[in-house]
């Protein structure tokens, strides 16, 4: 039962790239035995999903492989297209982090899911439909016989990646390898999909490759563990004796890197300085010169007080509106109902709020895309004194950039380089700087963590609030990641489908939970269950 | 998808109107008219001629009789060949535009997205390399200086091909102007395939298909070719409705009784019926091929639709 059916031995990845080679793996041995799950862990550069891709001859074009990997005892490194796709797709199967774009938008599901079928079972198009109904069936999705004839863009995430699933398990492989199938989904469907992926190994036992960042999903699913850094395994065992003792530095930081802590609270007499009033946002979607648009209500009727030095914690799932709440109180956007800046209603339009801007500022997600590559640091970060104050000399600003910069923990010397030279944690702390330089009194922090590793995220979490507590800043934080909100927030609002259904005090919305909906949002995030016990 | 396509001819209709009446007044501004000759008209004459096309009745009332004459179908006498209606000289000359502008289009769409499609795949090698460079040379080649060079070498020099004239039976005729419309757009064309295809190689469902084990060229042909085609399909609208309504150089270097040659002719000699009647047939052609487009990039991609 315990045959060891995949051997990766001294397996090195190299990238030649126009500054010279690239090493992205450094030798990493692993095996994997019949049925076991195994899970490579490591953060964002790990190399962890190189080295799956690797064994699948999935590398980019100016990626090379050497070492050995062997499956059953055969060699499958560097066999050639038509050789490794004898076993690819039959015998070792894979799922990948991106359910939106992993299937083939043109064609319909059935259609993609019979070609594995097609290719390695040599089952004609109409032989196949038995199975492929079988096959959704087992993996959950509802009405087969009608979503057989779907296209990938009328599934959501979640249900695309069951299809991909069910792709993964039209042969009956031996082995899946599964490249973060959860983090693209919201944590309710992570929870799903990592239950249906347990059931499924249950049932037909197949051994699981399971590549993640996430160590809360790693206790509660894998068998064996191996820990990555910098294209080597640091630290490998089997599941249970690497949680209770770590050995490498590295893997302890993993484990440690939760963000903890709690806030403060702020003063009981704190003023009120940011309200919302029955906050309504409706987007228009379509319509053109003869069609109608179609009203879709993203935020209906919310009010919301943030007091100085209060952080209000916002969660639930995308497309909840919480982001378009978080923009509609600063606003961005254009919406109904009354939001008010110390008792005194906000103008609308792009230059009557243009006074204000300078206390209510912003702080996205994703800080790759919000820095423009073609500025320096310090011209992105002084961008907003030029309006906010324009009698400053270069001079001032300058100092300004430096004080902004050493704030938030960066060198201030690193002026004068461009974004792409620092990591996704060091561009959020620009993204923050370019904020704080401000000196504004809100802001609002739309899932300023979440492309962070989470060891990262630990940092940014500490920076903002030594930052508030510093400047009694007041901050909205919008967040899917409990943990996160819980470190950081005095008030949570839970929102579903554009509404509140749940608040309060922090403590008192994770100690007990009063909606369905707020328990099944912790249960998925914070849950130490194990998804099944090892066989 | 009959509804879609009825509302958006409906929505062409504004979009004409504007042009066709922009146009109008555009042409009168230029100075000058179609009776300006060398030697002036006797006035008398002129005047006659002037009251016989209306043109001595205010412009709103000649715009409004234009219209009118429109609505019915009707793009008037020309002004300077006067044996002619406007309707006449299209009804000669546009099968002859249409006919090669579409064999024209046919070839560069075939040939373009081959040598696209090749050059994507052996991304890098020296046949890309030589792919990309040909089809450099096309794009930054003028077509006044292929048409005489190809009138040279196949009509005089190898004397396989007419080098100029036309004939409606005899398709020799036909293929040196053909080439000539459709080199560069068969280089534009490869181009676009090209690039289309080098992104959808690397796009995650065609990794998904390599990594089932999927043989290549289904990875290609199903999963990357018909990604790659969406952009080439958005590129062909316009030009199939700048081909299909002739060119004034390769008529006029062939000798060929296209339309394309009208435009111009029609605009130095203030011919402003045959002016217009370009103006309404290109804006008619651009309108309904765009429309096409449109359907087949719906037809291409399902996640499209006609709302």
């Amino acid at each position: 039962m315990t045959e060891t059916i995949l051997s990766v031995r001294d397996l090195r990845v190299t990238f030649e790239t126009p500054d010279g080679p690239v090493s992205a793996v450094r030798g990493v041995n692993l095996d994997l035995k019949s049925g076991e799950t195994l899970a490579i862990v490591g953060e964002s550069g790990s190399g962890k999903s190189q080295t799956t891709m690797a064994m699948m001859g999935l590398l980019a074009a100016n990626g090379r492989a050497d070492g050995s990997v062997t499956y059953r005892g055969r060699e499958i490194l560097n066999i050639g297209e038509r050789a490794l796709n004898g076993i690819r797709g039959k015998k070792i199967t894979m799922i990948f982090q991106e359910p939106m774009t992993s299937l083939d938008p043109l064609y319909r599901i059935g259609r993609q899911l019979a070609e594995p079928l097609r290719y390695h079972a040599g089952l004609s198009a109409r032989a196949a439909r038995p199975r492929i109904l079988e096959l959704l069936r087992l993996v959950g999705i509802p009405d087969p016989e009608r979503r057989i004839n779907s296209y990938p863009h009328e599934l959501s995430g979640g249900q695309r990646q069951r299809v991909m699933i069910a792709m993964a398990l039209a042969n009956d492989p031996d082995i899946l390898i599964a490249d973060e199938p959860t983090t693209a989904l919201d944590v309710t469907i992570q929870a799903q999909i990592l239950e249906l992926l347990a059931d499924l190994q249950k049932r037909l036992g197949m051994a699981i490759v399971f590549i993640t960042h996430d160590l809360g999903i790693v206790r509660r699913f894998a068998d064996h563990v191996a820990v990555m850094r910098y294209g080597e395994v640091v630290e490998d065992g089997a599941a249970e004796a690497l949680f209770a003792a770590p050995k490498h530095p590295y893997t302890q930081m993993l484990l440690d890197a939760e963000p903890e802590g709690r806030k403060e609270p702020p003063a009981e007499d704190a003023p009120a300085l940011l309200t919302g009033d029955d906050v309504r946002v409706t987007f228009h979607l379509g319509g053109g010169l003869l069609a109608k648009p179609t009203p879709l209500h993203a935020v209906k009727g919310i009010s919301v007080s943030l007091h100085e030095g209060q952080t209000i914690g916002v969660v639930g799932e995308s497309g909840s509106g919480k982001s378009t709440l978080g923009r509609a109180l600063l606003r961005l956007t254009e919406s109904t109902g009354r939001v008010a800046w110390l008792g005194k209603e906000l103008p609308e339009g792009i230059d009557a709020m243009r006074p204000y801007r300078r206390e209510l500022q912003l702080v996205f997600q994703d800080p790759f895309g919000s820095l423009s590559p073609r500025m320096t640091v310090g011209q992105i970060i002084t961008e907003g004194l030029l309006i906010h104050e324009p009698t400053l000399s270069r001079k001032d600003r300058a100092r300004r950039a430096d004080e902004a910069l050493a704030e938030v923990g960066l060198d201030p010397s690193m002026r004068n380089r461009y974004p792409h030279e620092f990591s996704g944690g060091q561009r959020q702390r620009i993204a923050i700087a370019r904020t704080m330089i401000l000196r504004p009194r809100v802001i609002v922090l739309d899932e300023p963590t979440s492309a962070l590793d989470r060891s990262v995220q630990k940092q940014i979490v500490t920076l903002l609030r030594d930052l508030q507590a510093k400047h009694s800043l007041s901050y909205v934080f919008i967040s899917h990641d409990l943990s996160v909100v819980r470190a950081l927030s005095d008030h949570i609002i839970v929102m579903k489908a554009g509404e509140i259904v749940e608040q309060g005090p922090t403590d008192a919305v994770f100690d007990a939970p009063r909606q369905d909906y707020t328990r099944a949002l912790m249960a998925a995030a914070l849950s130490t269950t194990r998804f099944r016990t090892a066989s | 998808m009959l509804g879609y396509t009825l509302r958006r001819m409906a929505s062409a209709i504004p979009t004409i109107f504007i042009i066709v009446t922009l146009t109008f007044f555009a042409i009168r501004i230029a100075p000058g008219g179609p009776f300006d000759l060398e030697r002036p008209l006797d006035p008398l004459i002129l005047a006659n001629l002037q009251r016989a096309y209306n043109l001595d009745a205010p412009l709103w009332q000649q715009y409004l009789i234009y219209l009118g004459n429109l609505v019915q179908g009707d793009l008037g006498p020309s002004f300077t060949r006067r044996d002619f209606s406007v309707n006449d000289l299209f009804a000669q000359g546009l099968p002859v535009s249409i006919l090669l502008g579409s064999l024209a289009l046919l070839a560069a769409a075939i040939m373009g997205t081959f040598l696209g499609a090749v050059a994507a795949l052996r991304q890098n090698s020296w046949l890309d390399n030589a792919i990309v460079a040909i089809a450099t040379l096309g794009i930054t080649t003028p077509n006044f200086v292929i048409a005489p060079l190809l009138s040279l070498l196949f009509g005089v020099v190898l004397g396989i091909l007419p080098a100029g004239g036309w004939s409606d039976s005899n398709p020799a005729y036909w293929i040196l102007p053909i080439v000539t419309l459709a080199l560069p757009q068969v280089a534009v064309i490869a181009r676009l395939v090209r690039g289309a295809t080098v992104e959808a190689l690397r796009a995650n469902h065609v990794r998904t298909a390599r990594a089932y084990g999927l043989p290549g060229r289904v990875v290609v042909g199903v999963h990357a070719l018909r990604a790659a085609m969406l952009p080439t399909v958005s590129y062909l609208g316009p030009t199939a409705a700048a081909l299909l309504t002739g060119s004034v150089v390769v008529e006029t270097i062939f000798g060929l009784p296209g339309i394309g040659r009208y435009f111009v002719q029609g605009a130095l000699g203030r011919d402003y019926t045959l002016v217009m009647g370009t103006v309404v047939v290109i804006a008619v052609f651009v309108v309904l091929f765009n429309l096409l487009v449109d359907l087949a990039y719906a037809w291409l991609d399902p996640r499209v639709r006609y709302d």
